[in-house]
């Protein structure tokens, strides 16, 4: 009976705080019809912002998915002073609140740079926003995998005259291809979908810098809610997506556990 | 473990080294040991000198109430969530626990906007019937918790839900068989066994809580003084060229995120020994 009155609670608190919410993008986007949201999508500054967004999350998330594996390689497989200092330090951006982020990437790359590099206001500044906030992700979903990995077959595919480069692209790569898939959507979802750390790097120059989230709430302070809804809903949807292929990945990560 | 895990060749083993420690020392640490330095430029005296600024003081105030307010939220639904996926079987589970995850993968701009369609005062699904029974949500603090809450939401479930299903049930059962009431099992059996998962769970409930931006932006109408959170004052002083404010601000919130991040990073070694 608690139990009952436990589910019963928490699906109402569930649905008013997450779902009915959701529902109510999708609704106020489809309110738009086919035609509508069509219009809204494909209007030059918001197709290029669509555009840019994906594009530079892309970027970012095959960067991540080769210095994100080499990170963990590096935390799992080598020894060194310091290493775990840059195992604290990885988590940083996902600690960091993200317009803080944003100031913390304009003191080194901005107006006022020691090293004399200036990319705010540029599209190099977004790539370097997503990449500070998306760091985290492929080192933490292939880092425990590489960890339990078994050290058999590597030796035996050495002991068979493999070089190390063959091993680590036959026999190493296959096993971490999962993680390195579930850490790049993850990466991928994040950054199609940040804002705060743009807001002050960026400059969110129409046409340039201006990514989907800016473009939403560009929307919404011009009082129309329901263009605003448009965007948002496309954003939705590719986090749902990214969602469903996470669980498919995870239970495929399980079945290998086993 | 360590010598059977020595075997790259040295020129290998070094150039991963250089490449990734350099690129995460100027990617992450040295910039933000600057905002560090940028906040201290003037002195200690300085930087808490813009803290007691009437306005700023009250955005970090308002941050502090609202955190408190989210952390509490989500630490009672997110229990109760992870022991209902864990322990209990009902239509629709695996769709709530990928839900669960939506607030990990979405815009917090659409999770901003999503609350404000269903509860703003004017046009939304349920504000004008809240505010006529006398609840402002939108452009007020239950708005901005809500939109907190929200994004925080998976932080404690995906801490304690894998360490529920790791201890099993075995001596929650035993003991209600020796007569304990739910209460009583919980609170002196599953309770100490997910002790540390919850304290994860909090801490970083706590350091997403402090930083959210987007969400909280377009809930709260942003006005200073009112409803300006210690983020959104970080914005608006860096645009109003009040640089050193700015700074303070910005390196209290990372001083404080990192904090947590030290917490969990001592305590996590602990959990392993037990």
């Amino acid at each position: 009976m608690g139990s009952a009155l436990g589910l019963g609670i928490t699906m109402i608190w569930f649905s008013l705080l997450v779902l009915i919410p959701l529902v109510a993008v999708l609704i106020a986007a489809a309110d738009l019809g086919l035609a509508g949201f069509w219009d809204v999508v494909s209007s030059p500054q918001t197709a290029a912002a669509l555009r840019l967004t994906v594009v530079q999350a892309l970027g970012v998330t095959l960067l991540n998915v080769v210095m994100g594996t080499a990170l963990a390689w590096v935390l799992v497989r080598d020894h060194f002073w310091g290493k775990r200092l840059l195992d604290v330090v990885i988590d940083v951006p996902f600690a960091l609140p993200t317009i803080v982020a944003g100031l913390v990437l304009l003191s080194l790359y901005g107006p006022n740079s020691p090293l004399g590099v200036n990319v705010a206001n540029t599209r190099a500044a977004v790539f370097l926003a997503l990449a500070f906030v998306t760091l985290p992700f492929v080192v933490r979903t292939v880092q425990p995998v590489l960890e339990t990995l078994e050290r058999d077959t590597e030796e035996a595919a050495a002991s068979l005259g493999a070089s190390r480069f063959t091993t680590f692209r036959r026999v190493i790569l296959p096993s971490l291809t999962p993680a390195i898939a579930a850490g790049a959507a993850l990466s991928f979802a994040r950054g199609i979908s940040e804002y705060g750390s743009l807001v002050l790097l960026s400059g969110n120059l129409p046409g340039r810098t201006e990514v989907a989230s800016v473009r939403v709430l560009t929307y919404i302070e011009n009082g129309s809610k329901e263009a605003a809804a448009a965007v948002a809903a496309i954003l939705l949807l590719v986090a749902l997506l990214v969602i469903v292929a996470l669980d498919v990945l995870q239970r495929r990560l399980a079945r290998r556990g086993d | 473990m360590a010598t059977s895990y020595a075997s790259d060749p040295a020129p290998v083993r070094w150039g991963l080294r250089i490449v990734t420690v350099g690129y995460v020392f100027l990617l992450v640490a040295w910039p933000t040991a600057l905002v560090f330095k940028n906040a201290l430029a003037n002195g200690f005296g300085a930087m808490f000198e813009t803290f007691s600024d009437p306005e700023i003081a009250h955005a970090i105030s308002l941050t502090l109430t609202i955190t408190v307010w989210a952390v509490a939220i989500n630490l009672v639904f997110g229990l109760t969530i992870s022991i209902l996926l864990v322990r209990y079987d009902f239509p629709g589970k695996r769709a709530l626990s990928a839900m669960l995850d939506v607030p990990l993968a979405v815009s917090p701009v659409v999770v901003g906007l999503a609350l404000v369609l269903v509860y703003n005062g004017r046009d939304g699904w349920f504000g004008p019937s809240l505010e006529e029974a006398g609840f402002q949500i939108i452009f007020s603090t239950p708005g901005m918790i809500m939109a907190t809450v929200f994004v925080a939401l998976p932080l404690m479930i995906r801490e304690v839900v894998p360490v529920l299903e790791e201890i099993g049930d075995d001596q929650e059962q035993a003991a209600r068989s020796l007569g304990a009431n739910a209460v009583q099992a919980f609170r002196r059996i599953t309770l100490p066994g997910i002790k540390w998962a919850v304290v994860y769970g909090v801490v970083l409930s706590l350091a997403r809580s402090l930083g959210e931006f987007g969400a909280v932006k377009i809930v709260s109408g942003n006005i200073s003084g009112q409803s300006q959170t210690a983020t959104l004052s970080v914005e608006e002083t860096y645009q109003n060229f009040q640089q050193q404010a700015s700074y303070s601000i910005a390196a209290l919130l990372a001083f404080a995120a990192m904090a947590c991040l030290v917490v969990v990073a001592i305590l996590r070694p602990k959990e392993q020994q037990e």
